[in-house]
């Protein structure tokens, strides 16, 4: 447990060094799950037999985005008190947001499902 | 009878204290999490909106300070940071199905991330916002972090642009189920990648919890629709002025 967490936060920490040194506007944390994604990716093609990581690794992770939701509520509470930041155009944003948004599902969506092969899903 | 005056200094001493704020927050999720399960995972009672309406009552009806109970909550926040790098192990675990569909991933993602910023251009023009506004809202489907970097760079207001893109976040992935089903999208891939793609995090929260193939398409499609955003919408504006 305590080996997945510092692997997790070590990645973590690689990212946000990197953003900072390059200034790049991708999120430490992104560059993060690049990396460890890249070094899974690298050990699994050197070592074919084994898994790149032992089982631990998969339980923290999973357990950590089962709780995923949960995560956004700060930052969704700092919403709600401060959504008169947006004064009179609230209304108008919103319905920019929620016809963008549900177009841009719409388009997204059935671009992939006519795009995507069939055979190999569901597995 | 109870010493009024007693309680009182408890709470002061509570309220200046992180774990009241973090008991508060994840007993709101817990019972919007149950809320969500007996309705059968109704989309509407979304448990990050529904938790977070529940916060912002009690925080609003007792008069705190929204700093005050960030300070608090900021441990599970933090925890954000590493969930985002425990994505790699899902994407790690479905990799060939990622790589063998890599060709329509990459024609949704650009199709979706232009869609994306065009449409919310035109719609805003429709409203006659003003052009600061305007500029909040184009990066507004990606994960807040790069929506903000993206607004600061165009001339957009950071902290709207924070409220915009989470209010996207719980739109697309309360509503997106409807759009889904009206369109009889069969593909959980599809339905996650779009959801990942149009509302980041919150919308691959809700994929997560509703299949593994989904969730892990979704947080594909949040992580490059991030990358391919922070670049299009500068070109996009180089090309309207």
């Amino acid at each position: 447990m305590l080996n997945s967490i510092f692997i997790i936060l070590l990645f973590q920490l690689m990212g946000e060094f990197i953003q900072k040194f390059f200034d790049f506007s991708i999120p430490g944390p992104v560059i993060g799950l690049i990396f460890l994604l890249s070094v899974l990716l690298i050990i699994k093609k050197i070592n074919k037999k084994h898994e790149a990581f032992d089982t631990n690794l998969v339980i923290s992770a999973e357990n950590l985005l089962s709780y995923l939701p949960l995560l956004f509520i700060p930052v969704g509470v700092g919403v709600v008190m401060h959504l008169s930041l947006l004064e009179e155009n609230l209304v108008s944003v919103l319905l920019v947001i929620v016809f963008g948004t549900l177009l841009t599902l719409a388009l997204t969506g059935y671009v992939m499902e006519k795009l995507l092969k069939d055979n190999n899903l569901n597995d | 009878m109870i010493d009024q005056q007693k309680l009182y200094y408890i709470w002061i001493y509570l309220q200046a204290e992180p774990l009241f704020w973090l008991t508060l927050t994840i007993s709101s999720y817990l019972i919007a999490d149950f809320i969500y399960r007996k309705s059968n995972l109704f989309p509407l009672l979304n448990p990050v909106a529904l938790s977070v309406l529940l916060v912002s009552l009690i925080l609003i009806s007792f008069n705190i300070q929204y700093e005050r109970y960030f300070d608090g909550a900021k441990f599970i926040h933090f925890l954000l940071g590493p969930a985002t790098v425990a994505l790699a192990i899902p994407i790690y675990r479905k990799w060939d199905l990622i790589v063998s569909n890599s060709k329509a991933i990459l024609i949704s993602l650009t199709l979706g991330s232009f869609f994306a910023i065009f449409i919310t251009y035109v719609l805003s023009l429709q409203f006659k916002l003003q052009e600061e506004l305007i500029f909040s809202l184009l990066p507004r489907s990606v994960t807040a972090p790069i929506a903000m970097g993206i607004s600061e760079i165009i001339g957009g207001i950071p902290s709207l642009t924070a409220i915009i893109t989470l209010i996207t976040g719980v739109v697309g992935a309360s509503l997106g189920v409807f759009v889904f089903d009206l369109m009889k999208l069969k593909k959980m891939e599809a339905r996650g990648f779009s959801l990942g793609l149009a509302s980041h995090g919150i919308g691959t929260a809700r994929a997560m919890s509703r299949d593994k193939n989904a969730g892990v398409f979704a947080a594909v499609g949040m992580g490059l629709s991030g990358l391919i955003t922070s670049i299009i919408v500068p070109l996009f504006l180089k090309i309207i002025f």
